[in-house]
């Protein structure tokens, strides 16, 4: 990494890759774990207007079991682009990804997906929502009903099983359609920004949900998003991107200790991973925008600022 | 409350009621108004006194104008001069004529032996029209669901379909009447093509137009291309593709007419054609309104019905809901007895 520059001004702030014996320890044992998705010099090209436009490139990535990975970048660095590679949504034009060690294509139910916007069928209710994917499994009856609930009880909204879809506020959407991806006992989830929709109250919300589904139930997470503190909260590990074409750049594990907290948004640790995140996604370089061409249209003397 | 906006915005529901009534009752009004204000249009005179003019009989309706120059012509030669009232022509009925043909339409015996009753006319058009669409339907919305499901389907169908729709349906009225005879059928034949190739392409674009989202979350959920069509695109276009068959009875009510004339005229529109020869323009409109009515009510039904049958497009509450809730609410509760109480509203 070459441009470590937090010498000056950060001088207070300790080194990100600095961890703690318990954060150290945690991260040796990650990496024992087996490795569940790999991605092997992931590339996608599209046709565009102008030429062939190169999306992704070379793109090699491993994700442990039980893992909390984050993917951040800039808008444009293709990481939509990578998550739909991921649930087969999209094919890559170059390098495969493995499930277990097995290639894939085309998308499936070993790997549920959080979309965005709502995808959820607005003409099932919420319980046959979470129902649909243990259906597509060939299984019904009592037992796949039994089964869904459970799922609905785990994101708090088995109340809600005799809703429809447009009842629920968006908060609660997003959690039937966690609840929805996870039914089919998918081995990874992938999310799509998926609180990117949601206001800051709702959103925190979802977060401190999600870490806590994701500590009961086997599941390996990679989570995209643009919000940098978001990623610290939830990641074990963030993968940052960098755009035009959409490249590594680079691999953050995140110092913080886990059980994670906002509380933990002030300590060193966090601020010294939120720095490296601002260095890497708004480098300074590029940061002073032309002044807007701006004439003054108000009275001398008559100031705000 | 939407002042500041006077478009696009939701009337109060009783402001609404209103409007609707209203709508009815400002034709009925200016109908009214040209049939009963002797100065208002009113172009022919009635005659009352024929006063000795040969050609002149009571009741007679005569231009205006000739009606002056023959009373101005009598004055001149000083005969005796006759008499008349401001009136309508035959054509344009009075409400209150129309009001009692309607009743007496349908309790007036035909005049000739072949003539039929007004509600055996009826019920002709109406088969007419349920089995064109019906079997438009039966073929057209399966082949628009694989067209807008399916790409190469798509390019396979529609281009010929597109080109077959600008064919006026009429214009195969004689070739019908070649292959089906001169009976039921060959109008059977033109409201099916009247229909057919319309229903293709607006089914096949309202399934394309069914959220991309929903299938890609499906297929992530494991559906396979069975699935997709039968349990994402199908239930997701249900509600537009059952206003899609709304829209299209409406067109084919507008073949019928044209339909029933081919081959031996038959249905509401031989009713219309034999009374208009007999001059009873009263029953005309009657019939006329009644095919409106008949259009009007279905499609009002329809609507209050797809209203209900895809709830979740509307969660207000609606008491046709509640009613069958409240039939069902018992039963449930023996049967789920530790099902939790459902939370009302208030997201």
């Amino acid at each position: 990494m070459s441009s470590v520059a937090n010498s000056s001004s950060a001088s207070s702030l300790p080194d990100y890759r600095a961890q703690s014996p318990a954060v150290a320890a945690r991260f040796a044992r990650l990496r024992e774990r087996p490795v569940v998705l790999e991605l092997e010099h992931l590339g996608r090209r599209f046709v565009g207007d102008s030429g062939p436009v190169e999306a992704l490139r070379d793109i090699s990535f491993r994700v442990h079991r039980r893992e909390f990975v984050c993917v951040i970048g800039p808008s444009g660095c293709g990481k939509s682009t990578l998550i739909r590679m991921l649930a087969g949504l999209d094919e890559p034009s170059s390098g495969r990804v493995l499930l277990d060690g097995r290639p894939v294509s085309g998308p499936g139910p070993d790997r549920g997906m959080v979309f965005q916007g709502y995808t959820l069928f607005p003409w099932l209710t919420v319980l046959k929502n979470v129902l649909f994917g243990l259906q597509m499994q060939g299984r019904s009856g009592a037992s796949a009903e039994a089964e869904a609930r459970q799922w609905l009880e785990l994101v708090g909204l088995a109340k809600f099983a005799d809703h429809y879809p447009n009842q629920l506020s968006g908060g609660m959407r997003q959690r039937v359609a966690i609840a929805r991806a996870l039914a089919p006992n998918p081995r990874v989830l992938l999310m799509d920004e998926p609180f990117g929709a949601l206001d800051a109250q709702t959103r925190a919300q979802m977060q401190t949900h999600l870490l806590e589904i994701w500590r009961n139930v086997d599941v390996t997470i990679l989570f995209i998003t643009h919000d940098l503190d978001e990623a610290i909260l939830l990641a074990d590990r963030i993968l940052v991107l960098k755009a035009h074409p959409g490249e590594i750049h680079e691999v953050i594990e995140v110092p913080v200790p886990r059980p994670r907290s906002f509380a933990q948004q002030q300590s060193p640790e966090f601020q010294a991973t939120r720095r490296r995140l601002d260095e890497l996604i708004h480098p300074a370089a590029a940061a002073p925008a032309e002044p807007l061409p701006i004439i003054r249209l108000t009275q001398a003397g008559d100031d705000v600022e | 409350m939407s002042r500041w906006r006077p478009f696009r915005s939701e009337l109060p529901p009783g402001r609404r009621r209103l409007l609707g009534i209203a709508a009815f009752l400002l034709p009925l009004l200016v109908w009214s108004l040209f049939s009963y204000v002797p100065w208002l249009w009113h172009p022919m005179i009635k005659v009352t006194e024929p006063a000795g003019v040969t050609w002149l009989r009571v009741d007679q309706l005569v231009p205006r104008e000739d009606f002056a120059k023959l009373v101005e012509e009598r004055r001149a030669a000083d005969l005796a001069i006759p008499e008349g009232k401001r009136a309508n022509p035959i054509f344009f009925q009075p409400p209150h004529a129309v009001a009692r043909a309607l009743y007496t339409a349908f309790t007036t015996k035909p005049v000739l032996r072949g003539d039929k009753w007004l509600h055996e006319s009826l019920a002709t058009s109406i088969k007419t029209i349920f089995w064109g669409f019906t079997i438009s339907s039966l073929i057209g919305v399966p082949l628009g669901i694989l067209c807008g499901a399916f790409a190469s389907a798509s390019r396979l169908t529609e281009p010929f379909v597109d080109f077959v729709r600008y064919m006026p349906a009429p214009a195969f009225g004689a070739l019908m009447v070649a292959i089906f005879g001169i009976h039921l059928e060959p109008k059977i034949a033109i409201i099916v093509i009247g229909t057919f190739f319309q229903q293709v392409l607006v089914v096949a674009n309202t399934v394309r137009r069914v959220d991309a989202g929903l299938l890609e979350a499906a297929a992530t959920l494991g559906a396979k291309r069975r699935h997709l069509v039968l349990r994402v695109l199908l239930p997701a276009s249900l509600p537009d593709l059952y206003n899609d068959l709304r829209i299209l009875l409406g067109w084919a009510w507008t073949y019928l007419v044209v339909a029933e004339v081919v081959g031996v005229s038959s249905g509401i529109t031989f009713f219309i054609n034999q009374q208009a020869k007999y001059r009873n323009f009263d029953n005309v409109y009657a019939a006329i309104i009644l095919i409106g009515i008949i259009g009007f009510t279905t499609d009002q039904v329809l609507g209050w019905l797809g209203r209900r049958l895809f709830a979740w497009k509307n969660p207000r509450p609606s008491r046709f809901r509640a009613f069958f809730g409240r039939l069902f609410a018992g039963r449930e509760v023996l049967l789920f007895p530790d099902r939790p109480h459902r939370p009302a509203g208030g997201l």
